[in-house]
């Protein structure tokens, strides 16, 4: 394999998507606050994006496809965004605190 | 692309500072102790994605990658991070030896998923497609997305609908109270 055609191997594509899920994953879970894991959810969306291009441009015979569900996924994490914020702001009204420890009680 | 001398190993250069700043930019986000940076590494994450969508010929995916994850989203976290009191706590001290096991716990589950479809991309040989159907322009994603693609298209839109006036709903429902 030429080093420089490395632009055009999937597999290169595809370990950096690898790469993304799995920080993704340590984020969700050593991250303490809301905040911090909801930016670890944007990197397992991004992940998941990137594997549906790199797909996409190498595998599927149709070159549109892949790039239509990303944008999908584009406005599916858009709107998971706004509403965890605002659930975060409503659980800060409430709590003080969005440390994910110290919300342990429930009100029914 | 090969009239300019070297132009092989500038492109690929350009594709590997791309990979990095991806990389760093996921490293900063789910390793710095202020929220802030965090956004700030997820900014630099998605800037190195689009330079990845530019490689994977798809320029206005790149485009929208850094109006809707850089413009947007990152805005919105940052009002967020502004709204609330998102830094990390110190670590409480334990009796038991849970900061030295739950990292490492994490950095296992982490690397496994990460050296598992690692190995698996790599080990596939990836078959390229005998003909193709559609070249993936612009164009063409604008027809799908209002002929085949039509009825997904809306339902996003009344996703993004509802999901404005639950966020306005749930932020606001606790003021009110007080």
């Amino acid at each position: 394999m030429n080093p420089a055609q490395l632009y055009s191997q999937p597999a290169a594509y595809l370990v950096v998507a690898a790469f993304l899920l799995a920080t993704g994953i340590f984020g969700l879970i050593r991250r303490r606050t809301l905040i911090g894991m909801l930016i670890s959810g944007e990197l397992i969306f991004a992940a998941a994006s990137l594997n549906f291009m790199a797909l996409n441009r190498f595998v599927a015979p149709d070159q549109s496809v892949g790039q239509i569900a990303v944008l999908f996924i584009m406005g599916l994490a858009a709107a998971e965004v706004a509403i965890a914020l605002s659930i975060i702001i409503a659980v800060y009204r409430n709590y003080r605190s969005i440390v994910s420890k110290e919300l342990n009680e429930l009100n029914g | 692309m090969n009239s300019f001398p070297f132009s092989d190993w500038i492109v690929a250069a350009i594709f590997v500072t791309f990979i990095a700043i991806t990389v760093t930019g996921a490293l900063i986000a789910a390793l710095t102790k202020r929220i802030i940076r965090s956004v700030c590494g997820l900014a630099i994450c998605c800037l190195g994605l689009a330079g990845l969508y530019y490689f994977l010929n798809s320029p206005f995916l790149a485009l929208m990658e850094i109006l809707i994850y850089i413009g947007a989203v990152c805005v919105t976290i940052i009002f967020g991070v502004m709204l609330t009191e998102p830094d990390e706590p110190k670590p409480e001290q334990h009796t038991r030896p849970y900061p030295i096991i739950s990292p490492i716990i994490a950095i296992a589950i982490a690397g496994g998923v990460f050296l598992g479809i690692a190995w698996l991309s790599l080990s596939v040989n990836w078959q390229a497609p005998a003909a193709l159907t559609s070249d993936g322009s612009v164009k063409d994603i604008g027809i799908r997305l209002l002929t085949t693609y039509s009825v997904p298209f809306e339902l996003i839109s009344l996703v993004l609908l509802v999901a404005i006036l639950g966020a306005l709903v749930i932020a606001r429902s606790g003021r009110t109270k007080e």
